[in-house]
């Protein structure tokens, strides 16, 4: 029944996939996705830990690959074949190495929320783009940061656009999701676009 | 495109993100499999999946995942 809700075109290896998680085998269907997700999640673990692996980096590999395998069972029905299995399969355990990664590199490192000297990065930003109208933007950017944004907005802009706050870390220590932070991001942005065109000036 | 923090063009484009209509962080994740085997085949993943783009543009998290998807499966193809 939940097999007709898949695509026509769904490749044989899959169909078993789905097929194997649903039938009384799921716990042997399981434990073979468990290795796959782990695979990927040791993958992508130490690519991003650049070489060096150890007992903790294992462990978080195989947190990735735990959680993965929860969110796939628990999203089984979500799965209508537009992709491989694997690589739908996959797209959880990437995402979960790569949140506990960027977690643990600032488990040590103070979010700071609306420090009083956002302004800095404008002060000191310097390149090879550098022009007057480039500049005269930015000031426009800055003064618009500080007038149109709500506090809320300005702190989630400031720490992960100025201060490089991951926006994973900035969930997790706000109780917020990706999602929800990343909206707030969004809709700061739109305000300060409105405001630079409310002042006259073109933006691409 | 490498990262200049202090690059005064790259430090408004992260300022003011994408101008075009984007997908949610939700959205980009349930569509992040199929956009990347799009990709890999060649396709028109763009219009597959439209806002994509834009969205890996603007948010650094969903763009780590989308690069380390294509990645790893680009990688477990040539195995």
């Amino acid at each position: 029944m939940v097999l007709l809700t898949l695509s026509p075109t769904l490749d044989a290896d899959s169909r078993s996939w789905v097929t194997r998680l649903r039938s009384p085998d799921r716990e042997a269907a399981a434990r073979d996705l468990h290795g796959l997700l782990l695979r990927a999640a040791r993958h992508e673990i130490g690519r991003r830990a650049r070489g060096g692996w150890d007992g903790d980096l294992d462990d978080l590999a195989r947190q990735s690959a735990d959680d993965a395998l929860v969110a796939i069972l628990r999203k089984l029905d979500d799965f209508r074949g537009d992709s491989r299995f694997t690589t739908w399969a996959y797209k959880f355990a990437l995402l979960e190495a790569g949140v506990k990664m960027r977690r643990r590199a600032w488990q040590r490192r103070e979010v700071t929320l609306d420090p009083e000297d956002w302004g800095r990065m404008f002060d000191t930003a310097r390149g090879p783009d550098e022009d007057a109208e480039l500049r005269e933007l930015l000031g426009a950017v800055r003064a618009a940061i500080a007038t149109a944004l709500t506090a809320h907005q300005r702190q989630v802009l400031v720490a992960i656009v100025l201060d490089g706050v991951p926006i994973d870390v900035l969930a997790e220590r706000t109780g917020r999701t990706r999602g929800a932070v990343y909206k707030t991001l969004h809709d700061a942005r739109r305000r300060l676009r409105a405001q630079l065109a409310a002042d006259g000036l073109v933006i691409g | 495109m490498s990262e200049h923090p202090h690059d005064p063009g790259q430090l408004l484009g992260r300022l003011l993100g994408p101008a075009e209509d984007e997908l949610s962080c939700d959205a980009c994740f349930e569509a992040l499999d199929r956009y990347v085997e799009c990709e890999l085949a060649g396709g028109d993943a763009d219009g597959l999946v439209p806002g994509m783009a834009a969205h890996l543009q603007g948010c650094p998290a969903c763009r780590e995942d989308h690069e380390s998807l294509l990645a790893y499966v680009r990688s477990e193809e040539g195995r």
